[in-house]
């Protein structure tokens, strides 16, 4: 988690009323750019956040492939995918560097009840602050692209922070230092978005793959790290959603009927506690002492008295 | 239900009859023997305990003054399975213990029809078919199975949740806070039901025991099955005798007020 000091905060979890310090300052919409095709499948970004985060080494599966381990883990945050992928005949090595995808519109916020344990910076990066974190695990059934895990020892979720220490004085994050065949960028999404368009422009003309292009899913409002795919049409085979979604139960159940539900309940207690001053008791029968005639109504009588 | 369970139930309720007591004083019935009793706020102490730190993981921005009782909320968040978990558990033994004064009739059914009337108070006394449990009570009970079903099932799921898939997680938190919801509005009555509205209910819960008065009041067909004596007899023959004690102390009063006149 970056220096608070360092960013602008945009948006927290689960916090009540105004966001400090929101919009006070500048901030550039920090971007990622991937490219796949120029990916040689060398690790180095690996090493390279493993060294920078001061990662353990780790024990991992061997299952017939040459990724490191099945999935990112709680301290392996960057993973390089790698799948054999046949298509009309062809077989492919497709290898893609998995890692958070900073989302503009981040499931893992929209599902943490922790007040700050997620906070979404003014530059995009979506950042965990442990401290604040209860271990419930929501945020990883909120993400699209299954990268928050959950560290059974410490009972908190971790994951990739974009290096928000480094971007927060200035560098660029560990896996774009370490990339060697220049796969990997890092700027400002406009300056990203446009340099992968002619990127996927070049591989569409120059290298025939016509449905190559730029993944950055607008159903999740775009994403701060973004790929350039060979076959845009068909993300899964790189093993991304086509239409990343965060579950309605985080967004709609979450702010719009959970807090209806509250307020019916408090609705309840009051209508229970007027139901005792207005209506009254069911007495055990017959009263002690006995009910006499109606009483008039002293306020009614009052008003009669007054010409 | 098989008889194992059901000589359990059986031991269970001799076991905490011979541990414990019940006083019935003249002029009161027996309603809730020690076992049920027990069990009873077992129930609602681990129900209450789940509802709070529940409440600091519904929604934690309004409730964040309720997770310091649990230790913070890393803590509420590790304890909430186990407490409702002790909830589940007692309430099972629970349901056995009433399974048969809560089983579903026709008079019931009529009793949820004049809910209105009920809530209104416009009968004094309640229809001479209610019984042990009257239909808001079996209500409300078979509708805490219900959500004790539905909390176990879905809080299992989110709490292996390294196990279960992302979109079980997300259906399971809805149903979970839909039985919370349920569970909530029932509870609100059932308290106020219990003291305020009804005076001379808690006493069932604590004692163990309630007035004959009480009973034929609230309970007329129970009052029946247990004095043998009709209870809107009994009702007429209080009535009397209230007013009977009325007139004699005015008497007496009268009597004490008149100097002496020989």
């Amino acid at each position: 988690m970056a220096n608070p000091q360092t960013f602008q905060i945009q948006e927290i979890s689960a916090h009540p009323g105004p966001v400090p310090g929101q919009g006070t300052q500048r901030a550039v919409q920090v971007c990622k750019y991937i490219d796949v095709t120029t990916c040689i499948g060398c690790k180095a970004c690996e090493v390279a956040c493993v060294e920078w985060n001061d990662h353990p080494f780790r024990e991992t599966t061997f299952n017939d492939t040459y990724q490191t381990m099945p999935t990112t883990e709680w301290n392996y945050w960057n993973l390089i995918k790698f799948a054999e992928d046949e298509h009309d005949g062809n077989l492919m090595w497709l290898m893609r560097k998995d890692q958070c995808m900073h989302c503009e519109d981040p499931g893992c916020l929209r599902a943490c009840p922790a007040d700050g344990a997620i906070i979404k910076y003014e530059n995009g990066i979506v950042d965990f602050n442990q401290n604040n974190c209860i271990g419930c695990g929501y945020c990883i059934s909120g993400c699209p692209f299954d990268i928050p895990k959950f560290n059974p020892n410490t009972k908190k979720v971790y994951k990739c922070t974009l290096c928000s220490d480094r971007v927060g004085q200035g560098l660029e994050p560990a896996c774009i230092k370490a990339c060697p065949t220049g796969c990997l960028h890092f700027g400002t999404k406009d300056d990203m978005v446009q340099i992968a368009g002619l990127r996927a422009k070049q591989l569409q003309e120059h290298s025939g793959f016509a449905a190559a292009g730029v993944y950055d899913p607008p159903s999740i409002g775009g994403t701060h790290v973004i790929y350039v795919l060979h076959d845009i049409n068909n993300p899964e085979r790189y093993g991304l959603p086509k239409t990343p979604v965060i579950p309605p139960s985080y967004t709609y159940w979450k702010w719009l009927a959970k807090p209806t539900g509250l307020l019916l309940a408090g609705l309840g207690v009051l209508a229970v506690f007027f139901h005792r001053v207005a209506v009254g008791p069911r007495l055990a029968q017959p009263e002690d002492p006995p009910v006499v005639e109606r009483q008039p109504d002293p306020i009614e009588a009052k008003r009669k008295e007054q010409p | 239900m098989s008889s194992s369970v059901e000589r359990f139930d059986e031991r269970a309720r001799l076991e905490a009859e011979r541990v414990g007591q019940t006083v019935v004083h003249r002029g009161e019935l027996l309603r809730h023997p020690v076992y049920t009793r027990v069990l009873h706020w077992l129930v609602a102490i681990s129900f209450v305990l789940s509802l709070l730190s529940g409440f600091a993981l519904y929604s934690p921005w309004l409730f964040r003054f309720l997770t310091p009782i649990f230790g913070g909320g890393p803590m509420a968040r590790f304890l909430h399975p186990w407490f409702g978990l002790f909830f589940t558990i007692f309430f099972f033994f629970q349901f056995l213990n009433w399974f048969a004064p809560m089983v579903w009739n026709k008079d019931d059914t009529r009793w949820l029809k004049r809910m209105k009337q009920y809530a209104t108070n416009q009968d004094k006394m309640e229809p001479a078919e209610v019984g042990f449990f009257n239909g808001g009570q079996k209500a409300y009970f078979w509708a805490i199975v219900v959500s004790a079903v539905l909390f176990l099932i879905t809080g299992v799921l989110m709490w292996f949740d390294d196990i279960t898939g992302r979109w079980v997680v997300a259906v399971s938190y809805v149903v979970h806070d839909l039985a919370a919801l349920v569970m909530l509005a029932g509870f609100i009555i059932h308290i106020y039901e219990g003291t305020a509205a009804a005076p001379g209910t808690f006493r069932a819960m604590v004692n163990g025991t309630v007035t004959q008065k009480w009973a034929w009041t609230h309970h007329p067909a129970w009052y029946q099955a247990v004095t043998g004596r009709a209870p809107h007899e009994s009702y007429e023959r209080e009535k009397r005798r209230q007013a009977d004690r009325e007139r004699a102390l005015d008497d007496w009063e009268r009597e004490r007020d008149t100097p002496n006149q020989i």
